[in-house]
């Protein structure tokens, strides 16, 4: 077995430990490469089907072709594919990129950090629970209609790396969320061995982490050997800039680079310009604290 | 593709005595840190106005800064020429002592910290003791702050001898190696230091990549415990997939396996995965499925074996445990033990001894294990459950305690206990092992007769009309097409126990009587069964002969005073017509009858 294997056997194993125990499971997905492995992961652990919906949190500001590559692939895959969004807040211009143009002091104007909080934490946890309504991607014709369930999901798998940053770096495999989705990090329960926190008190739910052992690279070397499906964003039309993490237009820049093809993206990870530096360099609302704070109440 | 090495690191000893720094540090003299990170760190304390310590490299979550000590278990990621090393940063402080074990759970070699000034403390010996626990089996220890021992040999030897003889004192494995360091300075992490001229040994750097991975396991006997049995139809898919990680052996196509507890066997018939090339073999660490020659029913929480190289199967099991729960373990208390995909109720069936991990003073009472106390403990499971010693298995030899919604211990098993069912359970493990089966399956017979087999075993005293509610039953399920047969243990002891003193015999009668009924529900039969020979104590024998074929356990108690476990009690004054109705429901909650809506309507 060589190192990719053992990755994908301990988050196969997850998976299976997580669809054994929530009947209300979902999965996140960002259309990111991460989440992307992880909802091949599942294909790999359920021997080709995924026997649960896939979430997206759709900010709006995501890129076009983030949306179109999402919506093949749910058809493609056979997905249950579930958004939810806060619409209202970006009709009334409650964004970050809506207020930007305003006088420091305004109270309408929104840090990068606070339309995290709102397009993405907020609209997170109310589609968990339900009391946002959920848009269902309706196979045959491929029109998203209102999805009528609005039962909690209760077992929440999330893409999240510990090698990102600090406070991913602390995360167990299971991660318990109390009512309003807080994250007691102070207080987590213990993970022996493989044995997980599967019972949950009603109306918390856990967070499931089958990706906490991957790096960019072998995330990259992954995609690679297993020939999954990314968003060209990632890669070098041309013009000398690709995307090295996918996250809303306006809170990311791409970076410098020729690297055209995997192969390349590989080559500059492990010997050359991004050997030494953090993948989330170009997530501008990561600065000191922003994002912990972010995660601790309900954030992926 | 990826060949480098991998290996996860454990860093854990007494709160303040240096472990933060040393995993900073050797980030740092690795050149593993991302570009910016150091100079970031160093300018938040200088804004700040804390002193820069390496130790901030990784208490990256707001909490730990503000009180300066590690609360969780980080991760991080370390490279040298050999290896990637996953540190994992655990907390020393008591409060955290589960954030501890998370950590050191998961890793595969161990570096336990000590100050050289302050010296053996309660959390070096704890931390110690869960090592030798949890399984990690190279440690190193590092004698550090030697700076402030004035870099004294005799300082660094006398840690080394008082540290040794209480893992001795406890059993616990000796440490690969002991190296005095000063994290803070460097010396002996990544490089020698010029201030111990009397240390000629590697260095803290040198020794992590002398540690050798775990051994492959796939040469010791097959274990896989089941994790689900899947039957995903969509798309017209209609494999039934036993599906589990290989925790060691290896399992080819055509192999002959069994599973634990139910005894039942098969041959493989395929290794199923997705995007891979077809595989006629597969082997330890691998989160596989495979589909079995023929339809038998298993469950999660089997370990699937080969025949001669089975897990110990019981009820009874010896332990060393540690309790983290706010809560003590209580011997009078029912709790839920998860081993390996297993989980089921246990209780601790004799509490052998308890002690603090550190002092190993006894702990607070004979009858409870308090937070952060060890124990020896025998359990006790509501039913038998498949298992290794965690000595000749890891992964089927330790289990956690559930209380309540939490995990709140876990632990080892470092011996079996027979119970009162031993006998009978080698008996019957033996007999389906090497049952020669005929050339009709159980699935065939039940698609046939459109019902499972099973026993309904009448209890009570004689004449309290067993017998009466009994041939009712009998006529009632014959009436709707059942394929029933009256056991009568009378009747047993006219010909099969004609040899049989009743009383003397008793042992021996309820052995025929068990193995007559698997007999016949091997047949398909629903067996009714009333004896005055066989009572309600003796289902527990019943039952581990028939294996996992339902059984029905009806008494009769017109006094209205029995307590003991049974099905269905009855008082005797009533009607046959509700008997059998109550019965026949049960049957039909247990699957064993109306299996399509079409069947047995007229029950």
């Amino acid at each position: 077995m060589d190192q990719l294997d053992q990755l994908e056997a301990q988050s196969v194993y997850i998976l299976r430990e997580a669809y054994r125990h929530f009947e209300r499971l979902c999965m996140l997905w960002s259309i990111g490469k991460d989440s992307t492995v992880m909802l091949w992961l599942a294909r790999k652990a359920f021997f080709g089907h995924v026997p649960f919906p896939l979430m997206h949190i759709d900010t709006s500001y995501k890129l076009p072709e983030m949306i179109a590559y999402r919506d093949r692939l749910a058809r493609e895959f056979n997905l249950r594919m579930i958004v939810g969004a806060d619409a209202a807040a970006v009709k009334e211009g409650r964004t970050f990129p809506l207020t930007q143009h305003l006088p420091d002091g305004d109270p309408r104007k929104l840090t990068r950090v606070q339309c995290c909080g709102i397009l993405k934490r907020d609209a997170l946890n109310s589609t968990l629970s339900g009391e946002r309504q959920r848009q269902r991607l309706n196979l045959t014709t491929g029109v998203y209609e209102p999805d009528p369930d609005r039962e909690p999901y209760h077992g929440v798998i999330a893409g999240v790396r510990a090698d990102e940053e600090g406070s991913r770096s602390k995360e167990r495999y299971f991660s318990p969320r109390d009512k309003s989705g807080t994250w007691d990090v102070g207080d987590q329960p213990p993970e022996f061995w493989n044995q997980f926190k599967t019972d949950y008190a009603p109306g918390t739910h856990v967070r499931i982490h089958p990706l906490l052992d991957w790096t960019e690279l072998t995330i990259w070397e992954y995609i690679k050997r297993e020939n999954i499906p990314v968003v060209s964003l990632y890669f070098d039309q041309g013009q000398g800039t690709r995307y090295r993490s996918l996250g809303c237009g306006p809170c990311q820049s791409p970076i410098r680079s020729n690297a055209k093809n995997l192969d390349d993206v590989i080559a500059e990870l492990k010997s050359g310009q991004l050997r030494s530096i953090a993948e989330r360099s170009g997530r501008l609302q990561d600065g000191k604290h922003g994002l912990e704070e972010l995660r601790r109440e309900g954030y992926m | 593709m990826s060949t480098r090495e991998q290996m996860s690191i454990v860093i854990v000893g007494h709160v303040d005595h240096g472990k933060s720094t040393v995993v900073g540090r050797l980030f740092a003299d690795t050149g593993s840190l991302p570009d910016g990170k150091l100079a970031a760190v160093r300018a938040e304390c200088e804004r700040t106005g804390k002193v820069f310590e390496y130790a901030f490299l990784l208490d990256a979550l707001t909490d730990e800064q503000d009180q300066g000590i590690t609360i969780d278990t980080a991760r991080c990621f370390f490279k040298t020429q050999r290896r990637d090393y996953v540190i994992i940063d655990a907390p020393g402080h008591i409060e955290f002592l589960k954030n501890m074990i998370s950590g050191a759970a998961r890793a595969e070699a161990a570096v336990l910290v000590i100050d050289a000034k302050e010296g053996v403390r309660e959390n070096s010996r704890r931390h110690g003791w869960l090592l030798g626990m949890l399984g990690v089996r190279q440690v190193v220890v590092c004698v550090n702050k030697m700076d402030l021992a004035d870099w004294r040999e005799d300082r660094f030897a006398s840690i080394e001898k008082e540290y040794r003889e209480f893992l001795a004192g406890i059993g616990a494995p000796p440490p690969v190696r002991f190296i005095p360091i000063a994290a803070l300075h460097g010396a002996n992490l990544a490089t020698k230091g010029s201030e111990m001229p009397w240390y000629t040994g590697p260095t803290l750097l040198e020794t992590l990549d002398g540690f050798t991975k775990s051994p492959a396991a796939q040469h010791r006997p097959l274990r896989l415990p089941v994790q689900a049995v899947y039957k995903f139809t969509d798309g017209g898919d209609d494999r039934r997939i036993v599906a589990g990680r290989i925790e060691s052996g290896s399992v080819t196509v055509g192999d002959e396996v069994v599973f634990s507890p139910s005894n039942k066997r098969a041959r493989i018939r395929s290794i199923e995965s997705f995007n891979t090339t077809e595989r006629t073999r597969v082997c330890a660490g691998h989160s596989t499925g495979f589909t079995l020659d023929t339809e038998i029913f298993v469950t999660r929480g089997e370990i699937m074996s080969r025949v001669d190289s089975a897990p110990q199967v019981g009820t009874r099991l010896r332990a060393n445990l540690v309790w983290l729960g706010r809560k003590p373990m209580e011997t009078s208390r029912d709790y839920k033990i998860k081993l390996h995909t297993a989980a089921l109720p246990v209780r601790i069936h004799r509490l052998i001894s308890v002690r603090d991990a550190s002092t190993l003073d006894p702990g607070a009472g004979a009858d409870r294990i308090g937070r952060h106390e060890v124990a020896d403990v025998e359990l006790e499971t509501r039913q038998p459950v498949a298992f290794d010693l965690a000595e000749q298995d890891q992964a089927t030899g330790r289990f956690v305690i559930v209380d309540g919604f939490d995990i709140a211990g876990g632990g080892i098993i470092t011996a079996t206990v027979a119970d009162d069912q031993e006998g009978f359970r080698l008996e019957s493990r033996l007999r389906d092992f090497r049952w020669i089966s005929g050339g009709v399956s159980p699935s065939e017979r039940r698609a046939l007769f459109h019902h499972a087999p099973a026993l309904v075993l009448f209890t009570g005293k004689h004449g309290v009309g067993k017998h009466r509610y009994a041939r009712a039953l009998e006529q009632a399920l014959f009436r709707a097409r059942i394929a029933t047969y009256l056991l009568d243990g009378a009747n047993l002891l006219l010909g099969v126990g004609n040899d049989l003193a009743a009383e003397s015999a008793r042992h021996e009668l309820v052995r025929r009587f068990g193995e007559i009924a698997h007999l016949l529900t091997d047949a398909g039969l629903v067996v009714v069964s009333t004896s005055n020979a066989i009572g309600l104590s003796d289902h527990a024998s019943v039952r581990t002969l028939l294996g996992d074929r339902p059984l029905l356990t009806i008494d009769i108690d017109p006094a209205g005073t029995a307590t003991s476990d049974c099905d269905l009690r009855l008082r005797g004054d009533e009607s046959e017509l509700t008997v059998v109705t109550r019965i026949t429901g049960l049957l039909r909650d247990r699957g064993v009858i109306g299996l399509n809506d079409t069947t047995h309507t007229d029950l």
